[in-house]
Order: C-alpha cells, then structure tokens, then sequence
C-alpha cells in the first residue's frame, strides 16, 4: 500500500539513535551531571530539603516564564521586556493590596489581565506593524520600567497581606498524615505519595505510549534507552520528592509550576495552536500561504508571554514582601539563556517546552550552587554566559556535522 | 572580424537529476554582438554561469577557450581578471549606496585601505559620460529608475576593463526609449571593438543588434545563425527555438468537461511595491469542471501575480475584479477566505512559500487544514498520520517514513508534499504555478499523471508555465498573458508554440 522504498527501512542501530538525539539526552545528563557535582563541592548542602525547597521557589518564576519566552522564540521573535513587566505588575500589586486594600482574589486575576494587556500592546507593533520584536520590547523593557518608578513613586512598598504571600511561601497542606508510617522522619506524606504515584504515572504512560507507536509503526526509541531515561527521572523524582517530604513538603508554587509545564507541553505538541506557531517560526511565508493567521498569532504569543510575566511577578512580589522598582532587573536575558541552552533555535520553529525547563534548572542549580559555594556574582555572570555559548555551540557543532 | 575571442565546447552541466547542459558548443568572433536565445529553461543562463565561474571548473564537463588558450575559471573574479563581465537579471546593486561606491564596490580606488574619494568621483563621471548617464556620482541606487541602473551596471563592468560583456536580459525590465539607448550603446562599443553577447527573448530587438545568433533549446545547441549572409526573420528564430519533436512526454487523458468553476472578471491590480504602477489590466478567465487551463507568458508577464492576488490579495493593492465560484460571488479578500472558497495555490517556490522544509511530510500535509484532524484544538495525532500516509500512498511521495523532514526530499517530492497539502484542503480549483520547476523527467510525468487524475474527479486546474511544450501536452485550453494583460486565448486545437509566441511578440509590438 505505500511506496516500495518504504520497506527498506532498516532498523536504526544504538548508536545511531543517540547520535540523532544527542542534544535531548546530553541535556538531561548534563543537569544530572551539573546536580552532583554541586552536591559534591558543596558537601551536600545542595541537596538538603531546605535548600531544594529553596531551589523550586527560587527558580519558579524563570520557569514559568521560560514557558511563554519558548512560545516566543520558536515563533520567531524575543521579548526583552519580561523583567520590567514583572516590576510593573509587583509595583499595581502592592498598590491595590496594600494602599487600597483589595483582597487578593481580586488583585490576582486583576494582574493577570493587566500582564495581558501589556503583551498586547508590544504584541499590536510586532504582529500587525510589523517593526523587529527586538525593537519593540527594547522600548517595551525601557518603558514598563519607567512606568514601574513613576507608579512606585521611587519607593518600595510592602509588607503584603498573609493571603497573598501564601502564593510563593505556602505548602500544600498534610491532608493525609494519617498514612504517615514514619512520622519521626517523613513531615509530609502528601508530598511523598504525590511524587510516587506521579513517577508511576509517567512509567505507564510512557510504556502505553510505546505499545500505541508499535501498533501503527511508528519508530520507538531503543528500550535501554527508554529504561535508562525513565530511572533516572524516577531517581531523581523520587530522592527529591522525599528530600521534600522531610521537611515541609511541596510548595505551592511547584504544584502551579508542573501543572503550567503540562500544560504547555501539550500545547506545544498536541494542539493545533502550537503546531500553528512551530510552522510559523519555521516558514512564515508558506504559513501564511497555507491560510494561517499569522498576525494574529504572534500578537497572541505576545499576550500569552506577558500573562505569564505577570504570574511571576505576583510570585517574586510575595517571596520579597515588597515591591520595589529594581525588581527582576536582567530577568529576561535569564529567560531567554534558559530557552537557548534548552535548545530553541534563535531563527525560530525549534524548541521544546522540557528543553526550556531543563535550561531554567541548569542556570538555577548553577546560581543556587554558586551562591552556596560562596562565589561572587561577578564569577557567576562570567561562568553562566559561557556555559551558554557552550550549550548553543554544542547545538550548532551537531547540526554541522549531522 | 574573423578572430574568435571565445569557444565553449562540448559543455554538458549535470544538475541532481536533471542535465541542463548537453554537450553544448558556442563560439563568438572578437568584436561582435552575439545573441543567445532559447526558451525560459533552454539553458542559456546555466551556459553563461559556466563561462564565467559561477560554477566552477570540474563542476561541468567540456573546454573553454578564451583568447585561444584553454581556461579552468573556479571564481567569478578569476573570469573577471580576464575581462569577461557578467550582469544578471537581478542587478547586482546595492540600492542604499551611490553610484560611486557601487561602480568600485570591492575594487575601490584606495591606499592602505582609505579611500580616496575626488579620484573616485572623477573616474566614476568619465565612466558615467562614457555610458552617457547624467547623474551625479553621489546619487543613491535607489532613487535612479531600473534603465539607469541598468547602465550604472554596465559602467561597473567597464571600470573592470572589460572585453567580454556579457548581458542576460537587459531590457526585460526597460521601457522602450531606455531599451534603445541601452542597445545604442551596446553598438557604439562594437565599433570600439567590445565583444557582448546579450541574452534576450525580445527578437526584435535581437535583429536590430545581433552579428550571429545561438540557439539554445533543452540544453542543446540547435544553430548558429549568421546575420550578415541572410535575412533571419523572426519566424525562423521562432521555430529554431521551439522546433522540437513532441514525444511521449505527457500521459493521455480524455477531457470531461462540466460547468464552470470559477470565474474572473475585470481583475485590475496595481503592484505590490510601486503603488501607483497599475500592473494587472482587465483580466478575464475561467476554468471549468475536468479542464485543465494554461496561462503562458515570458517571466514578468503578470501570471504568478494575477494567481497571488486572487489567492486572498496575497500580491499587490488596489485589488478590484468579481470572483465567482459556480456562478456565485465568492469572496477571497483573505487567504482563509479564498481556502474556503475552494481555491488552493500551489506556489513557483516551495522552498520559500510551500513547505516549513524543518519540518516533517506530516506536518506539512495537514497544515492548511489542521482543523480536520482535530477536536477542540487537539491534534488527533492517529488521524492526522494517516491522512499523511494515505497522501504519501496516492501521491508516491518518496520518503523513509512520513516523519522525515521535507529539507531532505527531492524537488519532485517536495513538490508532491506540497500537493497534498492542497489536496487535503479538498479544493475546487487548484491553482498551479510552475508545478515541475527544476524537477526530473520522471517526477514530471508524475506530477502530469497527477493533474490528469484530478482533472477527471472533476476539479479545475489552473496551470502556469514557462515552458510551452509543457501546456501543450497538458492543457485543454491557452491563455496567453503579456505585460499585465491576457492578450490571447487558444483552444487546444489553436494553440502551438509558434502561436503562443506570435501571440506575446504581437502585443508587445503593440505598446
């Protein structure tokens, strides 16, 4: 029924498998590689279950923020101008919250919609007018800053309400203590049963899905390699999924985390939307010729970006207390490392959301592990941007030979 | 007059699985204009990128003898060194820079690298009188007209010592006043003694200047004509070109043709960049159930731009006309709208406008109608694989799998990609613009098996070609478009390259 040159597939060997995939693989293995050498240098401080929970809440915002900023550049564009909108939205929280007094469930979706706007507006120039994204959100950058100072007035303002903190600082509570079979040692079995049945989960849903590939067949990756994969995920998991457990179990902010990273891996990968914006980035000649909006779009990858810069912001304005207008300074070019050593092509139509995530990790576990060793900021700057060019070259290296 | 400045012999070019070049020989006679002219695709631009280094020696097979010694150029300049001075069709001009600074662009007048800038003007006015362009040497590319720039090329080409110069199609973009001088000028440097061999479709143009005349047609060389022994009208350079047994090159098919599909009338556009250049002039077609209708012309006639624009105003402003599908107004304002409407385009340049090449032959099958293998914005990842698969059956795509990139296709496949993405779209009317461009004789027959098919499930086909025997053998019936117009239509029975010629050449003698 199809072509004849169809049944001289041969099977690809091992080898070959992991050259094709090498950047998946070599991404992974070097965050794995990247964890325990900080575990080593910094005698196990970095995997102690206050300094992990330190790490989610610490890297929460570069994360979810990675999120949008990948939508971004797989279509094509940038957007220098998330670290001034989380300024912004930290400055009008603490003005409704603390001067006006407005609850929180009103000044959360406020927010939101406001980060939304905000994207909107830099998303009109880029989509409909057409002027360099890296134009438009250079402005956007300069002018929500300076929006950030005249609203503040120049000065700080904070503490905030309890209920609004509850955003970065809370945990989910203990519900099921009562399984706890070693109370001297476990402080929340919630966390601990969460992180196994999710691990559990992802073994199922991996396998099911290779049975469903081999039915219609479609190529697998080699099973050593999928075994391999799928226990060292599960290691990791579950030794920080107890390492949490000993302490205060998960915080808010990583549930909202791993819901959003779900979230957007299936939009990336299931949705008509992001399919839309990957052959976008990738011809958006022929997707406008195929009948795609393509204006539309990028203003709506736009909006998104900004929504989600709002999020961080609310999460960074109640880890501080305070809303201050120096807030997340150079956040963004955080943002945009984590998408490129994750693997986005900077001429769009490349990058994966998982990618994106590991990147945020890796320059999170660098910053937290430095900072712990006691390395000055300026070394840190230095030893980031390399291993940036490092991760982008790798890229490049492969492409080149392959 | 007897001395020959050059000789190409036995030149075959070899492109991945087409041969452009077929043991091609040419000589020229020091001192002459020699014309070169074959149909869009004979081979004579592939003859003079070979000439002149554009691809390099061992890249082709055959010798070349210039100034009576054999020559291996592997660069352009080296063919440059020696005096051979090539301007393309697309001039090769930096539009923000003037005239000065383009003429000695990578040859300035300069010591230890800064320029010296009252020499460089006063050699670019002595080049500029000697090509008798008034214009400032400081003036900007961009604010001359294209007959300006044309001569600003040719001035480039003299600060380069030129003996050989070589012209492809310098007056397709030229009005008549600037065409003529450009042709005066070609002649008073004959008289100097400069060898130019000029590339053109306009035969009229090419009996006024020309010494001899080569004809190229599929890769060969048919003839040498020589002017100065015999009259040579433009019928006999006519049927030099296009005198070409037809064999089976094209599979049999047996019109059925229905109601009309779609309709177009008073299609008036003006172009898409110079707003106020009306570009497209009342015109008039349809197509109808089962037929396959052809649109020939030279290159800049207008036919891609009148498909873009009716394609939802993909091309050009200003855009009025009435569409009809079956009869009834459509509107195809947008390229959704015009989707919806039944129309699919199938555009000259797949690279660039068909295919998201990084992406796989899946993707691209489903991507102009995603809608149907989703639910909710869900990709239903089973069905979509199998709307490709089933593609990739009928259309005997080539490939490992359906998940391999289309970067890495053949053209003809590429193309067949691109076809069933439309197809999967369930079109009335498709649109096809040079749908075999630069791909095989096999994948050729192919595509026209293809067209065949669709035609008998009763689609109109709407096919832009510039290569005649191609409309021959498939088409039911011809239009002929020139300058923006549509300036003749022949029936099957009617239509022969020597009428399709007569045709454009007639209406461009009009203007």
């Amino acid at each position: 029924m199809v072509a004849d040159t169809s049944t001289q597939t041969n099977k690809p060997s091992i080898g070959d498998y992991l050259k094709n995939n090498i950047r998946e693989y070599g991404l992974l293995v070097a965050l794995v590689v990247i964890m325990l050498f900080f575990q080593f240098v910094t005698d196990g401080v970095l995997f102690k279950p206050v300094n992990i929970t330190n790490l989610v809440l610490q890297n929460s915002f570069i994360v979810i923020m990675a999120l949008g900023m990948l939508l971004i550049i797989v279509a094509g564009h940038i957007d220098l101008s998330v670290g001034s909108i989380v300024a912004f939205i930290g400055a009008i929280s603490a003005i409704m919250l603390v001067k006006w007094g407005l609850p929180a469930f009103v000044v959360i979706p406020a927010c939101l919609i406001v980060g939304g706007i905000m994207g909107a507006a830099q998303g009109y120039w880029v989509a409909y007018q057409k002027i360099p994204s890296f134009i438009v959100t250079l402005a956007g950058m300069l002018v929500f800053r300076g929006l950030t100072y005249v609203v503040l007035g120049g000065r700080p303002i904070g503490p905030f309400p309890k209920e609004f903190q509850l955003l970065s600082t809370g945990f989910v509570p203990d519900f099921l203590y009562f399984l706890n079979p070693a109370p001297e040692t476990i402080q929340n079995m919630v966390a601990l049963i969460a992180v196994i049945a999710l691990v559990g989960y992802a073994i199922y849903a991996g396998l099911r899905d290779r049975k469903i590939n081999e039915q219609h067949g479609t190529e697998n990756e080699p099973f050593v390699f999928f075994a391999v994969q799928m226990a060292v995920i599960a290691a990791v998991a579950l030794f920080i999924g107890f390492q949490l457990a000993t302490y205060r179990g998960l915080p808010n902010v990583l549930i909202a985390m791993a819901v959003l990273i779900a979230l957007y891996t299936f939009i990336t990968t299931r949705s008509t939307i992001g399919r839309r914006i990957y052959a976008m980035g990738g011809n958006v000649k022929a997707t406008k010729l195929s009948g795609i909006n393509t204006e539309r779009l990028t203003f709506y990858t736009f909006v998104n970006m900004g929504v989600l810069a709002a999020l961080a912001g609310m999460i960074i304005t109640a880890r501080l207390n305070s809303a201050t207008p120096k807030a997340g300074v150079g956040f963004e070019l955080d943002v945009i490392a984590a998408c490129f050593i994750g693997g986005a092509s900077a001429s769009g139509g490349v990058g994966k959301i998982i990618g994106a995530v590991i990147g945020a990790f890796i320059m999170g576990v660098m910053n937290n592990g430095m900072s712990i060793m006691g390395i000055g900021i300026d070394y840190q700057q230095l030893i980031k941007g390399l291993v940036l060019l490092a991760a982008v070259f790798f890229d490049v290296y492969n492409k080149n030979k392959g | 007059m007897d001395n020959i400045i050059l000789e190409m012999r036995g030149i075959t070019k070899t492109f991945p699985g087409v041969k452009a070049l077929d043991n091609v020989s040419f000589k020229v006679r020091e001192g002459e204009i020699h014309a070169l002219v074959g149909e869009n695709g004979a081979g004579k631009s592939t003859l003079m990128k070979v000439l002149s280094g554009v691809y390099p020696a061992g890249t082709y097979d055959g010798e070349i003898y210039y100034d009576g010694e054999a020559r291996r150029f592997s660069t352009i300049s080296d063919s440059e060194d020696l005096g051979i001075i090539i301007i393309h069709q697309e001039l090769a001009l930096v539009p923000l820079l003037s005239i000065a600074e383009n003429i000695f662009l990578g040859n300035e007048i300069a010591s230890n690298g800064v320029i010296h800038w009252p020499q460089t003007f006063a050699r670019t006015q002595e080049l500029l009188k000697k090509v008798g362009l008034s214009e400032s040497p400081a003036t900007l590319i961009t604010d001359i007209g294209v007959g300006k720039q044309q001569l600003v090329e040719i001035a480039k080409a003299l600060s380069k010592k030129v003996r050989l110069l070589i012209l492809d199609e310098p007056t397709a973009s030229l009005n008549e006043t600037d065409s003529d001088a450009l042709l005066k000028l070609l002649m008073e440097f004959r008289t100097q003694g400069m060898t130019s061999i000029i590339i053109s479709h306009k035969l009229n143009e090419i009996r006024q200047v020309a010494d001899q005349i080569t004809i190229l047609r599929d890769g060969g060389t048919v003839e040498t004509l020589d002017c100065h022994s015999e009259d040579i009208g433009e019928d006999r350079i006519i049927k030099g070109m296009v005198g070409r047994a037809m064999e089976d090159r094209y599979p049999p098919r047996e019109p059925n043709i229905g109601e009309t599909l779609l309709e177009v009338k008073n299609w008036n556009v003006f172009h898409q960049h110079h707003r106020d250049r009306q570009f497209l002039h009342d015109v008039n077609f349809t197509v109808r159930a089962g037929e396959v209708v052809g649109i020939a012309g030279l290159m800049g006639a207008g036919r891609t731009e009148t498909a873009m624009s009716l394609f939802g105003k993909s091309w050009g402003h200003k855009i009025t006309g009435e569409v009809t599908m079956r009869g009834k107004p459509v509107d195809v304002s947008t390229i959704p709208r015009a989707i919806d409407a039944g129309l699919a385009y199938v555009t000259e340049d797949r690279k660039q406008l068909g295919l998201v090449l990084i992406n796989n032959i899946k993707e691209n099958t489903t991507l102009s109608n995603l809608k149907a293998v989703a639910s909710n914005g869900v990709i239903d990842d089973r069905k979509e694989a199998k709307v490709a698969s089933d593609y990739r059956s009928k259309l005997r795509i080539r490939s490992h799998s359906i998940y391999q990139e289309t970067v890495n296709l053949s053209g003809g496949n590429q193309q067949k990609v691109v076809l069933s993405k439309w197809l999967f779209t369930n079109p009335e009317v498709l649109i096809l613009d040079e749908p075999t461009r630069g791909i095989d004789i096999g994948a050729k027959y192919e595509i026209y098996s293809i067209i065949n098919q669709l035609a008998a499930e009763g689609k109109g086909i709407l096919m832009i070609s510039s290569e005649m025997p191609e409309l021959l053998g498939t088409c039911d019936r011809i239009y002929v478009m020139n300058e923006g117009r549509i300036v003749a239509e022949l029936s099957k029975a009617e239509a022969s390259q020597e009428s399709i010629m007569r045709a454009i050449m007639r209406s461009g003698e009009k203007h």
